[in-house]
Parts: C-alpha cells; sequence; structure tokens
C-alpha cells in the first residue's frame, strides 16, 4: 500500500510540475518583470498613500509634472518645461502634447489642478496633504478654513498649469516626484467615487496601467501604449510581489522567481554578499537612524549630558558590526548627498576621534554636568525589530563605558510611535526619518519647537527656530544653504537627537535586469528598465 | 437530527455575539491605532481620518454601528487595505484558504490514517517504531522550519517545483505538504491509538474468531471504531487549517486569510480583525456541528435526541 500511495504521490508531483511550467509559453513573447516589493501598497490611490513601496506602484502608474529618472535626477515628466517667476512664487508648467490617459483622453492642466484640490479637501483625508502645503492657501483648505477652490493651481489653458506658492520654495519643483503630486483623470474619479483604484475604472497617464490586484499576491501593470513614450518602454507586464519576510524575496530570487527584491534581510547580507556577489545592492539612501533624548527631563536637558552620550557611541562598530555594513556612520542629521545644501556639511566635531579619546571627553563633561559615575540611569528605548534591540544593546554598553547605567524596554511598532508623538516619558528613544525630498530642510523642520508631530524630544531652540524661519524666506540657494548649515550646526551642539547611521538602500538586482542605478531617493521606474529574457 | 442542527446553530448564536464583542473591546483596549505610522499624521488631517472611519465617535456608539452593520453582511471597509473592503478581502483569500486547507486536511488524513493503521498492526515491530518515530519528528519541527527547507530544497537547489506564490496546481505542492506535516503526524498517532483499542474490542475478537480476512477485519470492523478520535480531531483541526496558515501562507507568499489576522492586529485594522474573528468563529462552530454529525452516523449508540 505504501509503495502505492509514494507513486501516487510522484505522479501528482509531476504532473503538478508539469502543470505548473505549462503556465508559462502561452506569455513567452512578453517580457515580463517579476518585482519584489516592501509590502502590498494601503492603497492604490495617491492620495492616501505614503510609503515607499506605494511610491514605486504609483511611479509606474502615473506621471507627475517631473519625474525621477532613473540616476533619480528629475527630469521633464508630463510638463516639457516650467517658468518660475523672480520672486520664486509662481510657477508655469507647460504641458507635452503628446501627453494622453491610457483610455486615449489628453492629459491636461485640469487634472493637475482637480488633483491638488482633492488631496487638500478634507473629505479626502489624505494623510500626506502637508507635504504639498507650500501651495498658496494649502492648509487652509485642509484644516476646512477655506473652500478648495482656492487653491493656488490652476488652468490657463489645456496645456498650461500655474500654482501659486505661499513663499518662494526652492525644492518644489523636486517636490512634484512625490506620489501627492500626481495627476487624476477627473471623469473617472468622479465617476467612480473612492472605486477608481479598481483595475475596471482605473485611468493612469503613465507608462502603465492596472491589470489587476490581489492582496498578499501581486498587483500586475501592464504597459500603456497610449503613454507618450511607449516606443521606449521596454518591459510589458510588471507583476509587483509582496514579501514581508525578506528572506522569501531571497529564496524566489535565486529559484530565478523574480527579477529583483526591494529590501534584504540584513543579518544575512555577509552571506548573500559570499553567495550572489554584484547582484546584491547596498546603496546609500536619504535616510537618518537617531536616537532623540527627550530634553525635558531633569538631567537630559543639559546639552553636557546628551553630548556626553553622543561621544560615548561607536558610530562605525554599529554600521560594520551590528548592521553588517548596511548602515553607514552618522555625525550629522542631513545625511551625504542631500541638494541644496553647503558644500561642506557640518558634522559632530568629534567624528574624526579616537573613541578612546571621546569616552574620556564624555566622562569630563559628565562631571562638569555633577554626574557622578553610575549615579546616572537611562532607559533606552525601541520599537520591535532584532536590528533594533542589538542597536541599543550594544548602546547600552557603549554608555556604561562612561559610568551611564541603563535599562532598555521594547514596544509594539503601532504603540511606539503614538508614544514618542504623546510626549511620551521616554529617556532615550530610536527613531528614523527617510527623507520624502532631497532638501536638508526635510530633515532640519523635525526639530522646529512646533513640530509637535515630530520632535519627539520637546526640543525647543529660539535661534535654531528663527534660522529656519529664515531659510524659509530666502530665495537665493546658496545663502538658503548657509542659513540651514548654520541650524544644523546649532542642532549638533546641542545633539536633542544623536544622529548615529545613515541608511542605505539594499537590493537584489538580476543580471539579466538593465538600467537600475543604485541612487540616493532609491527611486526605479520600471519604464527606464529593460530584461533580458 | 434536523431539530438536533438547528438546536446547536441557535444554541451558536449567542457564542458568536459574545465572540464578536470581547474581541472588539479587546482590540480596542490596545494602545495605539489604525494610522499611528512611524510617520506620524498631523493631528488636524488625523481628524479627517477618524471622522472619515467613524473613529471620533464614543466606542459604544462605534460598537453598536459595527453591530448594525454585520447583521447586515457588511464587514466594513479595511482601515489599512483602503481599496478593499473587509468583505472584498475575504472573497479572494478565503478560496485560496479553504483550498489550500481542504487539500492539506485530505492529504493529512489519507497518510495519517494510513501509517496509523499500519503502526497499529505491526504493534512494537520495525513498521510502528518507524512510524511513531516519523510523527514525533512531524509533530515537533514547526514549519516556520519545514516551509524554508523545502522550498530551498525542491524550488532553488533541485528546481522542481516553485520556491513560492501561487496559481497554478504545482504552486501547491510544497504548502500543502508542510501544513499537512504535522496534521499526519496526528492523526498517526491518532489512528495507531484508536486501532489497537479497536483490535482488542470484543467485536473485532469474535470477527477474528469467525475466521474473517485480516482485511475485512480492519476495514470492516476494526476502522469504524479506530476513526472516531480522529473524527473528533478534525473538527478543531479542519477550522484551524481552512481558515489559513499564517506561516505558511507567509513564506510561501500565498493570498490567503491567515496572514489578515497577524497584519490586521499589528496594523490596528479594526475591521480586518474582527472579521477575521467572525470568519474562524463560523468555521469551529460548524465543523464542531460537522463532527457531531459525524460521530451520529459512525457511532449509533450517540442519540442526540435525548
Amino acid at each position: 500500500m505504501i509503495k502505492t500511495m509514494l507513486k501516487a504521490g510522484a505522479l501528482s508531483v509531476a504532473l503538478a510540475t508539469a502543470l505548473g511550467v505549462a503556465g508559462g509559453p502561452a506569455l513567452a513573447q512578453e517580457v515580463v518583470y517579476n518585482r519584489g516589493n516592501d509590502t502590498d501598497p494601503s492603497s492604490l490611490d495617491q492620495h492616501k498613500t505614503s510609503t515607499v513601496a506605494e511610491a514605486h506602484i504609483l511611479r509606474d502608474l502615473y506621471e507627475g509634472l517631473v519625474v525621477y529618472d532613473n540616476e533619480a535626477e528629475v527630469v521633464p515628466g508630463a510638463a516639457e518645461s516650467w517658468e518660475v517667476t523672480e520672486d520664486g512664487t509662481v510657477y508655469t508648467f507647460k504641458l507635452r502634447e503628446d501627453a494622453r490617459w491610457s483610455n486615449g483622453d489628453p492629459v491636461t492642466a485640469q487634472d493637475f489642478v482637480f488633483a491638488l484640490r482633492r488631496i487638500q479637501d478634507p473629505a479626502t483625508a489624505a494623510g500626506y496633504a502637508n507635504i504639498l502645503y507650500p501651495i498658496a492657501n494649502a492648509e487652509a483648505i485642509n484644516t476646512g478654513d477655506m473652500p478648495k477652490e482656492e487653491l493656488g493651481a490652476r488652468a490657463i489653458d489645456d496645456k498650461t498649469l500655474e500654482i501659486t506658492l505661499e513663499q518662494a520654495t526652492p525644492y518644489f519643483v523636486e517636490l512634484l516626484t512625490h506620489q501627492t503630486g500626481l495627476p487624476l483623470h477627473q471623469a473617472s474619479v468622479e465617476e467612480h467615487g473612492d472605486a477608481f483604484t479598481r483595475p475596471e475604472n482605473i485611468v493612469t497617464n503613465g507608462a502603465y496601467t492596472l491589470e489587476s490586484f490581489v492582496p498578499n499576491d501581486r498587483i500586475v501593470l501592464r504597459k500603456n501604449e497610449n503613454f507618450h513614450d511607449a516606443e521606449n518602454v521596454q518591459i510589458d507586464v510588471v507583476n509587483y510581489i509582496p514579501f514581508e519576510e525578506r528572506a522569501t524575496c531571497v529564496r524566489r530570487f535565486e529559484a530565478g522567481e523574480v527579477q529583483s527584491c526591494s529590501d534584504l534581510p540584513s543579518e544575512q547580507i555577509d552571506e548573500l554578499r559570499a553567495r550572489l556577489g554584484d547582484q546584491v545592492r547596498v546603496a546609500p539612501y536619504l535616510g537618518t537612524y537617531y536616537l532623540p533624548v527627550k530634553t525635558t527631563k531633569d538631567v537630559l536637558g543639559d546639552p553636557r549630558v546628551r553630548e556626553a552620550m553622543s561621544l560615548a557611541i561607536d558610530r562605525v562598530f554599529l554600521a560594520e558590526e551590528i548592521w553588517q555594513g548596511t548602515m553607514v556612520p552618522a555625525y550629522s542629521l542631513v545625511p551625504p548627498g542631500t541638494n541644496n545644501y553647503v558644500e561642506t556639511p557640518p558634522q559632530l566635531s568629534y567624528a574624526e576621534d579616537d573613541i578612546l579619546d571621546r569616552e574620556d571627553r564624555a566622562k569630563e563633561l559628565l562631571a562638569e554636568a555633577g554626574i557622578e559615575e553610575g549615579e546616572l540611569t537611562v532607559d533606552l528605548r525601541y520599537n520591535t525589530s532584532e536590528n533594533n534591540r542589538n542597536t541599543m544593546t550594544a548602546v547600552s554598553e557603549m554608555l556604561r563605558n562612561i559610568g551611564i547605567e541603563t535599562t532598555i524596554t521594547e514596544m509594539e511598532g503601532a504603540t511606539y510611535f503614538n508614544y514618542l508623538r504623546e510626549d511620551g516619558e521616554f529617556d532615550v528613544a530610536r527613531a528614523g526619518w527617510i527623507g520624502d525630498y532631497n532638501d536638508p530642510q526635510n530633515f532640519l523642520f523635525l526639530y522646529e519647537s512646533d513640530n509637535l508631530g515630530f520632535n519627539y524630544p520637546r526640543w525647543s531652540n529660539e535661534e535654531y527656530d528663527a534660522l529656519m524661519e529664515r531659510a524659509e524666506q530666502e530665495t537665493d540657494l546658496q545663502a538658503r544653504a548657509e542659513i540651514l548649515a548654520e541650524a544644523e550646526r546649532l542642532f549638533l551642539e546641542n545633539v536633542p537627537a544623536i544622529p548615529i547611521l545613515f541608511y542605505t538602500s539594499k537590493a537584489l538586482v538580476s543580471p539579466n535586469l538593465e538600467g537600475w542605478e543604485d541612487n540616493i531617493m532609491n527611486v526605479h521606474g520600471t519604464r527606464f528598465l529593460s530584461l533580458q529574457q | 437530527m434536523i431539530g438536533f442542527v438547528l438546536r446547536r446553530l441557535a444554541g451558536a448564536i449567542p457564542t458568536i455575539f459574545i465572540i464578536v464583542t470581547v474581541a472588539f473591546f479587546m482590540i480596542r483596549a490596545a494602545p495605539g491605532g489604525p494610522f499611528d505610522l512611524e510617520r506620524p499624521i498631523d493631528p488636524l488631517i488625523m481628524q479627517n481620518i477618524n471622522a472619515a472611519f467613524n473613529l471620533d465617535k464614543p466606542l459604544w456608539q462605534q460598537y453598536v454601528l459595527y453591530l448594525g452593520n454585520v447583521l447586515q453582511g457588511d464587514f466594513g471597509p479595511s482601515f489599512t487595505r483602503r481599496d478593499f473592503s473587509v468583505a472584498d478581502l475575504f472573497r479572494l483569500g478565503l478560496p485560496v484558504s479553504v483550498q489550500l486547507g481542504a487539500l492539506a486536511l485530505l492529504l493529512a488524513l489519507l497518510v495519517g490514517a494510513t501509517l496509523g493503521v499500519i503502526a497499529a498492526l505491526r504493534q512494537n515491530k520495525g513498521a510502528d517504531y518507524a512510524v511513531v518515530g516519523i510523527a514525533t519528528f512531524g509533530i515537533t519541527i514547526p514549519n516556520f522550519v519545514v516551509a524554508p527547507v523545502l522550498s530551498l530544497l525542491f524550488g532553488v537547489w533541485m528546481g522542481w517545483l516553485p520556491a513560492g506564490g501561487w496559481g497554478t496546481p504545482a504552486h501547491m505542492v510544497l504548502p500543502v505538504v508542510t501544513l499537512a506535516l504535522p496534521q499526519i503526524a496526528i492523526i498517526a498517532r491518532l489512528t495507531r491509538g484508536a486501532t489497537i483499542e479497536a483490535l482488542r474490542s470484543n467485536h473485532v475478537r469474535t470477527a477474528r474468531a469467525y475466521g474473517l480476512p485480516t482485511r475485512v477485519v480492519v476495514i470492516t470492523h476494526t476502522l469504524r471504531a479506530a476513526i472516531l478520535p480522529v473524527v473528533s480531531y478534525l473538527g478543531p483541526a479542519a477550522a484551524a487549517l481552512l481558515t489559513g496558515s499564517v506561516v505558511v501562507e507567509t513564506i510561501f507568499g500565498i493570498p490567503g486569510i491567515g496572514r489578515y489576522f497577524v497584519q490586521g492586529a499589528l496594523a490596528r485594522d479594526y475591521t480586518l480583525v474582527m472579521g477575521t474573528v467572525i470568519v474562524i468563529a463560523l468555521f469551529v462552530v460548524i465543523f464542531n456541528l460537522l463532527v457531531d454529525i459525524a460521530y451520529a452516523v459512525l457511532d449509533p449508540r450517540v442519540r442526540y435526541e435525548s
């Protein structure tokens, strides 16, 4: 009987394999790219999204006024050119004549006006509406104080769009690469309401259009033949496959079932490098991992104590040993390579010093602050993740080296950030920030006194606020960069949050996938890629 | 029998009601909310979102609203998968989980029962020790170890089967085997014990004394008695298998509903968690009922009318 069962089992496996393989040949004519993604999008409505995983898909579906190319350079998208008034407050975009929606309709300036008004409409409940607050009246509309028709965006004619800003914003054009700036096909949104994102309803103006979306399985995009640059789009179908478990993507990559993974398990990076060589891509990424210190607490309010903690942290050890080279030691808040910044950005004065000298200096600072060895105990708090736990454990040991005792508290993700935001009673926490746009302001604004959403340490410094305010008013890019650098210098002197690591993006890329360029924004629009099959 | 079934179904209503109520308040008692992300949302915008999802209303009012909607078959919108209602997610995911679970259950039943009977008939011999050993191994090795190993072995190194994904019969083989393995082990042990007991019973000894062939004694007289403990086990096992396995679905990338419960709970997607709780509760009730009916059919001594 066992023999019969084994035979039957072998037969069914063989049959199943044959059937599985048989699924392929019909599609052999098309170039199909199976693309690993971090997770499923919470929505394909650009106004209800915020994450990088969603941005990858939306970048393929829609084309904004400007887009990132495969090196993260801002290049014309739906707009072929633009002009800005001398005071930097009025932008006039000229849309390309051949821009069309996937249903053949022309892309008009009104489509952009409609989308920009919709994201600010309180009824849309768009979580990222504030990214576009530089547009005149946007904030007032979003908070319900003004009708959406008052937004500083208008269609002069079908192909001319004018956007008026509250004040000059040097990074505004780059801001429009974000998903919040993507257009919408007005007629289909009005007809289908929230259901406009369904495959049977959606109309897109990007290189691809949506064919199907099965949660936890795949999102299938098909080449949009109406796209103005369709002839240069070489991949016919993109299957976005969500991988919450990074190791699963690696296995499927090795089995040849996916051609790229959007993230990798950090703890396996050495082994992956040894096994997969150049297919492992680790590139600088616009993000900082830092430790906010609660400045409203007695002892921690003393900048000398915060500096002592910062001095004691061996960032090279954390980057190389804990994160296996998938992070870069950080001595500033603004990551290197950020646009619109000074040539030599400020960094912590002791960046180059030997760690033993730094520990001695840290002990002196603690003594100056009147803290004896073993007298101060701080709680290190982090949100659940193995790497965060290891990082905090290492930091704890480093602080012990200068006589600071520690306790460690782990919190689950959904609770953690709410706790930090709601002025939780933490001492030292861990947090990270990935830039939405490539400008130092996107990091430095975190610590403005009135930014209660992100200023977890509740650090308040009038001079810093004044510098940020001045930078906002400054239209000359070089002068603005100097002011922002001055603000960062002040930040680093006070270290209300201790920058310890810069993020990197980690990916697996098949040698068959061409055009994938590592870049600081981690953007890889499929229209710029090609795949050898 | 019909009266019994109807009484049992009616009895299940308060059970489900209590489960829904407890689950509703428990998930709300958990700190954090569905929109507490690493990048906090502006408090003013948060007000818009809360209003859109009725989260600005008092909790009791939200409960009454939710209960009213569920009674009309509306499980509400998902908070974290905003393009889908909870019903949409189940419509897409449930058939996948049921397909996966049913195949695993069938495989477990066929292989487990066969191994159990073989072990019982060869009690204290090599085959018996082998089955008991394999069963112990099957129970102790968790499927988060088995799944990646099978995927690596057959998907990556040998390339015989897909390493993950869903869609063709080939995609089903590894997850079905992974899901079935511990069940095979349990069913084999249950069948073995029950068969040994049945073989020692008076009616089987009598059948043997009559000189009936072993095959007839085993199939006609022993299995009927031996299958009863397996049938009792099948109720909860079927409910668990058919509503999906989080680990197997995650590791093989299967779009079933098993992951929704964990994803929903971690993201505080209240409606998705509630929907999953209700579906699982219904499955448990239905399968326990089916087990009771199967018992009545297999063992006429069980009289539900009394």
